[in-house]
């Protein structure tokens, strides 16, 4: 039987305000614990939540980004359980009535695009962390964490593939981080992925009974872990096994899936609306507002790119994989004058030496000026493309501006013709055979001379000069 | 005891007649005297009143009295008090000293006026009677073998029995009115908002609200410019300029438009009280009131009402309770789980054991629609009568409670029972609109009467001024219970 994967995200992003979603606590992360909660992060007996406004304007931010409805009256719900670390034995959420509703992201696919809908977000507040070592049999709790600020955001169940849910993942990854609303930062949890998938027989309409994989905090994890799991619900399936719904936990030193909890062990959270906060009313104002704050969103910039550069749809879209990179790319292309060249060197000599660093756009030692400058002599024809390259590696070792390194280190393109005939004479002399076989027919004898004028020219002869020299003189 | 009327004290203190630490020292001694015997106290602490009372002494000194700096006042034990015990009267909250101030104990100590201590009340302000207190049973100053009503019980004893001027109450479906007719003084529960709930322990946060217990209604409006103010700690607490509800005091009442509603006045209310009452609408006839019959057509779904979504909320803001943090902690368990059951089990009394699950069932899944959102639903027709019927009348009047105080142990194995005597009280704070109790006599045992005024929303300087033009013409407000010392 063949069988097909339907896979539905739901993201927990920890949202970028500096303080807390109902308290004015510092939502740093690393402090040292239980520095960082407040009287009402710890739920005293009496005290009152307040609503954050900077959390209710990112979640505006990201319905308009991603095209979705704003509910205009929101309504904080308390969802009721017990737990160690979550103090006031419920969270605030928003069950009935989510601020964000709708919404689409594109994704591309090995080169296709698709659309991913999204169901809804939400805010609500993070809870704080038990931790479970150094306690010698019992267990600490740090409520640092609890009270920040979150945007749960839930996809439709649209992806069919590990590699679908990844590219969505990303694409979210890259549109919280471009407008601002998450740091992202998998490892410290500010991007959390809990991926529901389930499998059924391909041509079948309802879907199979799903699994939710919980808290994945890196793409690698969300990739393995959905396909351990695919394999594991095909495998049960075509045994005679049926998949009961379920939570599981993916292990990452095993690279499998295992059981948490069944939907017999489920809570009935008891949700109702909390009487501690007022609904909050988004009026056409504050709207109007954070929608004059959002950035070109990746798309739009996409676009302009193809328009502005004439780089191609798949350059643009690797251009603006991030907010920082595209910014990058933008100052090169400017300070050349020349897009295509500039999206050609950010993607390829300096992406390769900042992914062999392994640092970010950001931590660049080559600035967007100096790449620019760079990309502008290649194009007037001082360097040739193996001399930019030497060039570059003066940039980044912080040699000075392009000018100076060419000069200082003569990596200046020999384009004087008398000086290149000479070099040219020169090199037919000594090698009379190759020119003989040319002459007779061989055409690959030309490119052993050119290699000959170039390393003659130490490399800075003029490519293109060097072949139309050489080529009059065959002739002549 | 020198002068009894909040202003009285303060124009003594004033004019340095007395010492705010001579006033306090007074009722120190008078509460070490009674309260053994009437348990309106559970946590009293000499030095810190004597100590917030020589910074009073230091401020009348130097001029910077306000209207009642020095005069003494205590706190019901639901309010969180910086570096006092603060119980709810609970074993779950025994041992429990606040690191910080309710916004009205900030608003009290603000105005210079010292705690005489932390007051007794049901446990987490669920009950009638006084009688769910972890700390045990508060006794009427009138007649020890009855109840002083509740949950502001041990308030209302210790104002009736002048061991403190004037107390904080919190009501949330009758909390401070009924207590307040029961030991025959005057208590007023504010609007909805009008009075922050930060620090305020929560009960049923969508009801719950702090005011003030005192003999007159002139000591409740002065205690009531002390407790409002806006709170931006209290999403729920309105933005509103500061009022002085002592401003209308004075007004006459010829043509007040006194509203009866017949519900109140109908089966199950005892003839005593009903008398009284009655004899009050004459005194505010004479006064220059007229009367007008209203229909409150929903009120008697009030109390169904109220015992689903009180006992829901409550379900969830006593979640916090669970021994990981403060408070009370069973001393042995297994697991988590364990501890957490052990420690609930342990740490609470009966009644709000009976209210969590009460709260927990009509939020579970399945009956929600049922219970609570069909209550919600009468909920706004409640408030929807009050709204209509403030189209005819000012205020509303009636009793308090069907009947007078009843003896300790009385109703305490008969909880629907129990629930009854918050009949009238309960509708407005379904509707979130402003109520007060004034006495307006006794019944045939010597035990007093509560009148109930009910008034629109922010209207309290109106039903003060009623309550203070009925109090200038009856003096049942004045009296005090005999043989006490």
């Amino acid at each position: 039987m063949k069988w097909e994967t339907v896979i539905g995200l739901e993201v927990h992003t920890q949202l970028a305000t500096k303080s807390k979603i109902f308290s004015g606590s510092s939502t740093a992360f690393g402090a040292a614990p239980n520095t960082q909660a407040s009287a009402v992060d710890i739920a005293l007996p009496g005290v009152l939540p307040v609503l954050n406004k900077g959390a209710v304007e990112c979640a505006i931010k990201f319905a308009l980004a991603i095209g979705a409805q704003l509910n205009r009256i929101n309504v904080f719900d308390r969802k009721n359980y017990f737990y160690p670390d979550l103090p006031k034995g419920y969270q605030i959420s928003q069950l009935a009535k989510p601020i964000v509703e709708g919404g689409a992201l594109k994704i591309v696919v090995e080169g296709e695009e698709r659309t991913i809908n999204l169901t809804r977000a939400h805010m609500e507040e993070d809870a704080g962390k038990s931790l479970h070592e150094d306690f010698h049999g019992m267990s600490g709790i740090d409520l640092n964490r609890a009270g920040t600020p979150l945007l749960e955001i839930v996809s439709e169940p649209e992806m069919r593939s590990s590699a679908e849910a990844v590219a969505y993942a990303r694409a979210l990854h890259t549109l919280v981080t471009w407008i601002g609303i998450c740091d992202g930062n998998m490892q410290e949890g500010s991007f959390r992925v809990d991926a529901n998938v389930s499998v059924r027989p391909v041509g079948q309409a309802e879907f199979g009974t799903r699994r939710e994989i919980k808290n994945l905090n890196s793409f690698k994890f969300l990739q393995q872990a959905i396909d351990y799991e695919v394999r594991w619900q095909i495998e049960t399936l075509e045994d005679g096994g049926r998949i009961e719904q379920a939570t599981v936990l993916f292990d990452p030193d095993t690279g499998e899936t295992r059981m948490m909890r069944s939907k017999e062990d489920a809570h009935d959270y008891r949700y109702f609306p909390d009487p501690d906060l007022l609904p909050v009313k988004l009026d056409e104002d504050w709207i109007e507002q954070v929608r004059a704050t959002l950035p070109e969103l990746p798309a739009a910039m996409q676009v302009r790119f193809q328009a502005e550069y004439g780089v191609s749809p798949y350059d643009a879209a690797v251009l603006t994989g991030s907010r920082a990179l595209a910014d990058y790319f933008e100052a090169a292309a400017k300070a050349c004058g020349q897009g295509k060249l500039a999206a050609n060197w950010v993607m390829g000599e300096l992406s390769a030496a900042l992914n062999k660093a392994d640092l970010n756009i950001e931590q660049s030692p080559v600035s967007a000026a100096h790449l620019g400058a760079l990309v502008a002599r290649i194009h007037d024809g001082t360097l040739s493309g193996k001399l930019a390259k030497q060039v570059f590696e003066g940039l980044w070792e912080g040699a000075g501006e392009v000018d100076a390194i060419i000069e200082a280190r003569g990596l200046k393109q020999m384009s004087d013709s008398g000086e290149l005939e000479k070099i040219i004479d020169e090199v037919m002399a000594a090698n009379q055979k190759s020119v003989e076989e040319f002459r007779a027919g061989k055409e690959k004898a030309f490119n052993a001379l050119i290699g000959q004028v170039m390393k003659a020219s130490k490399g800075k002869a003029n490519p293109a000069q060097v072949n139309d020299l050489l080529k009059l003189k065959l002739q002549g | 005891m020198s002068a009894t009327t909040l202003s009285a004290l303060a124009a003594q203190l004033k004019a340095k007649q007395v010492s705010s630490r001579e006033l306090a020292q007074q009722y120190l001694d008078r509460i070490a005297a009674l309260n053994p015997a009437l348990n309106a106290f559970i946590t009293v602490d000499a030095s810190k009143t004597l100590a917030e009372a020589a910074a009073a002494d230091a401020l009348i000194a130097a001029g910077q009295a306000g209207p009642l700096t020095g005069v003494p006042i205590a706190h019901k034990d639901i309010f969180c008090t910086d570096g006092w015990l603060t119980t709810c009267g609970s074993k779950m909250l025994h041992n429990f000293i606040a690191p910080y101030d309710a916004h009205v104990i900030q608003q009290f100590k603000a105005a210079g006026m010292p705690s005489l201590g932390k007051t007794n009340m049901d446990e987490f302000a669920m009950g009638s009677s006084n009688e769910t207190s972890y700390f045990g049973a508060v006794k009427n100053p009138w007649n020890p073998a009855y109840v002083p009503g509740g949950s502001s019980g041990g308030a209302a004893a210790c104002v009736a029995a002048r061991m403190a001027p004037a107390a904080t109450g919190t009501d949330t479906g009758g909390s401070i009115r009924q207590p307040a007719a029961l030991c025959g003084i005057t208590g007023l529960k504010p609007t909805y908002g009008l009075v922050s709930r930060y620090g305020m322990i929560a009960f049923a946060s969508s009801l719950d609200q702090a005011g003030p217990m005192a003999p007159s209604a002139e000591d409740c409006a002065l205690l009531l410019n002390v407790m409002t103010g806006f709170d931006p700690n209290d999403s729920t607490c309105l933005e509103r300029e500061k009022e002085d509800y002592t401003r209308d005091l004075n007004q006459p009442l010829t043509g007040l438009r006194v509203g009866l509603p017949k519900e109140f006045f109908a089966e199950g209310l005892n003839n005593e009280v009903a008398a009284a009452v009655e004899a009050a609408v004459t005194e505010l006839k004479k006064l220059g009131a007229t009367t007008v019959e209203i229909s409150l057509a929903n009120s008697k779904l009030a109390i169904p009402v109220y015992y689903v979504l009180a006992p829901a909320e409550a379900s969830s803001n006593l979640s916090r309770f669970d021994g990981v943090r403060y408070g009370y902690r069973a001393p042995e368990y297994g697991n988590l789980d364990d501890m957490y059951c052990k420690t609930r089990a342990q740490g609470f009394g009966a009644e709000v054991k009976r209210r969590i699950l009460i709260g927990a069932y009509v939020l579970s899944h399945g009956y929600y629609d049922a219970y609570y959102l069909q209550a919600q639903k009468i909920r706004r027709l409640i408030a929807e009568d009050f709204n209509a019927a403030f189209k005819t009348c000012d205020v509303i009047l009636g009793p308090t409670a069907p009947g007078t105080a009843f003896k300790l142990g009385e109703k305490s194995d008969d909880p629907v029972e129990m629930y009854l005597n918050d009949l009238y009280t309960i509708p407005a704070n379904l509707a979130g609109l402003p109520g007060m109790s004034l006495p307006c006599g006794f019944d045939g045992k010597g035990l007093p009467i509560g009148l109930q005024l009910v008034g629109d929303y922010f209207s309290e300087a109106k039903m003060l001024n009623v309550a203070h033009q009925y109090q200038r013409v009856t003096d049942w407000h004045s009296r005090q219970p005999e043989g006490l010392l």
